[in-house]
């Protein structure tokens, strides 16, 4: 602080707190919902004050029947976000990391063609190529599978860009010393690159986790099969369902557990995050 | 870009490169070709025979009023989605950036909406303005507004900025907190003894100095408007009433998979990518080399 103002300090405190206030207020009001019984739910005005359903809710949606009896169980679209997640998450970085160390450390023709190929997988987001990529994904014969989920998203310019920036700051002593203690280039890969870029990956990771388990568009359109449906995907088609039959701490709380393992992700690792974010986007 | 010092050529390089690469020409490269391919074509409904057209889609597209009020409409859309949650999210930051204790508190506390899908924030939106149980069309009533975002289309819009806006404020929070406490403190010191007030001196000097964050975010934030709010938009109004809300990648959906034009779909396709590639452009050469004064 520049200098003291004890007024602004107060007037400060009273922004951000209602700032917080603010952004929080949806998931409070998501929270609320998600521990009043049905009955509750369906009286205006709804509350604004906890009730005594959570445990109740949180048993019913988990493991019940969720809304009607032939929906999948909420947990295993708790399981299905979770690989799709992972998997996304893990082949992007797997995928990445081996290209932009062949980029980087290895002279062989048409590298720079490679490097621009991969490049302009940022300018083509899923959006724009919908419908002839169902129809690649069909053609494989990979809908309704997680490979179908994953695979397709995986290509990534920015990791493998992220990648390269940071190999690029290891010292060229590094793989001369390696060289001269006889490492071969797969070796000097896993016992030096990899340690060495241990903080980035994580930081990767917790981005790209966020990324995969927040997919809609693309999960909606490639699985029909109900045992495929993502957590995401659910809420919309229980929304839906709340037209005939509003069952609403049951969305809710799916709703909030859906939100709950990347929130967890970013407070539990805001340090990594905040890395993650500023090294992939800029 | 090469290492002074690298390895002798092989074959290995190419087996690394190769799963990046197939994935690329697999699902990119290949997928894009044939939406470019498919838009100079005309199909029938049942994808029996198909007649090649040239630019017909195209010229359909210029003269289709709702495709023009279309792209008016995600003009729009974006940059009050833009404008919004970057003006919150700098005043929050202006604001968190002179807390010494419990900075780390408000950043927690601030940032986490960047988790939540824009499914989930559009179903979070959607539920507090329900127009029969909603808390808020509840206290809208008593000043006297109706609420019900799916007969007012103006309603609509609003509650799909907001809730697009909400889920943003966090990432832009995020990065002008970073902008503004990277200015070095012997500016902010030297014009605090000159006697500017600290509005004064967010005015002329941090304003000014997170300039650069300012336009990188101008561009993020329209992409992220632009793509990513399909989930928003689908949950909330589903495009309605009667158009109100569909933004451009939610008409390539909506034409494509639910009404089964190909052609016309694959037209839009191409504009949205060509739209992407010059907001690329944009990125990499001005954000790249910063804007500053």
């Amino acid at each position: 602080m520049v200098e003291n103002r004890p007024f602004l300090t107060v007037i400060t405190h009273i922004v951000l707190v209602m700032g917080v206030a603010m952004i929080a207020l949806p998931i409070w009001i998501t929270f609320v919902a998600a521990s009043h019984d049905e009955i509750r739910m369906l009286q205006a005005p709804i509350p604004l004050m906890p009730g005594s359903h959570f445990a109740d809710n949180l048993k019913q949606t988990l493991f019940g029947a969720g809304l009607s009896g032939d929906q999948t169980p909420v947990w295993r679209m708790l399981l299905n976000s979770l690989a799709m997640a992972l998997m996304i998450s893990v082949g992007k970085i797997a995928i990445s990391i081996i290209s932009a160390f062949a980029i980087v450390y290895f002279k062989f023709p048409f590298r720079m063609g490679f490097f621009w190929m991969i490049f302009i997988t940022l300018m083509l987001p899923v959006e724009v190529r919908i419908l002839p990529t169902f129809e690649v994904v069909a053609n494989l014969g990979l809908l309704n599978s997680y490979w179908g989920l994953s695979i397709p998203l995986i290509a990534s310019a920015t990791a493998t860009f992220m990648f390269r920036q940071v190999f690029l700051t290891i010292p060229d002593e590094m793989l001369e010393s390696a060289r001269i203690d006889g490492a071969g280039p797969m070796r000097f890969f896993w016992d030096i690159l990899l340690p060495l870029s241990r903080t980035n990956i994580a930081a990767l990771f917790v981005i790209l986790f966020i990324y995969g388990w927040n997919q809609y568009l693309w999960p909606l359109l490639i699985t029909t099969d109900t045992d495929m449906t993502t957590i995401v995907m659910s809420i919309k088609q229980m929304l839906e369902s709340a037209e005939q039959s509003p069952q609403w701490n049951v969305i809710m709380m799916t709703a909030l557990l859906a939100m709950l393992p990347p929130i967890l992700v970013v407070i539990g690792m805001q340090k990594l995050f905040v890395q993650g974010l500023t090294e992939t986007d800029k | 870009m090469l290492k002074r010092v690298h390895f002798p050529a092989s074959p290995l390089p190419y087996l690394l490169v190769a799963p990046q690469i197939i994935v690329t020409l697999v699902f990119f490269i290949w997928p894009a070709s044939q939406a470019l391919y498919q838009s100079l074509l005309v199909e029938d409904a049942f994808g029996l025979s198909s007649e090649f057209v040239w630019f017909e889609n195209f010229t359909l597209l210029a003269q289709d009023e709702q495709y023009l009020s279309t792209f008016w409409r995600t003009a729009v859309f974006s940059s009050l989605v833009a404008f919004i949650s970057m003006s919150i999210a700098l005043i929050l930051a202006g604001f968190a950036e002179r807390v010494i204790k419990g900075a780390t508190t408000y950043r927690t506390l601030l940032i986490w909406p960047y988790a939540v899908a824009p499914v989930l924030a559009g179903a979070l939106w959607v539920f507090m303005f329900n127009p029969t149980l909603g808390i808020f069309p509840y206290f809208l009533d008593i000043i006297g507004i109706k609420w019900n975002h799916y007969l007012n289309g103006g309603q609509a819009m609003g509650l799909v900025i907001a809730a697009a806006a909400w889920k943003q404020i966090a990432y832009n929070f995020l990065f002008y907190l970073a902008a503004m406490q990277s200015i070095p403190r012997s500016i902010i010191e030297a014009a605090a003894i000159d006697g500017a007030g600290p509005i004064r001196r967010f005015w002329t000097q941090t304003l000014p100095l997170v300039s650069p964050t300012t336009f990188f975010l101008v561009v993020i934030n329209i992409v992220y408007a632009f793509f990513e709010t399909f989930g928003i938009i689908h949950v909330v109004t589903q495009g309605g009433p009667a158009n109100a809300t569909t933004i451009l990648v939610y008409k390539v959906f909506n034409d494509g998979f639910v009404g089964l034009d190909l052609g016309g779909s694959a037209a839009q396709s191409v504009i949205l990518m060509v739209i992407v590639i010059l907001m690329t452009v944009v990125q990499f050469r001005y954000v790249e080399k910063k804007v500053e004064y």
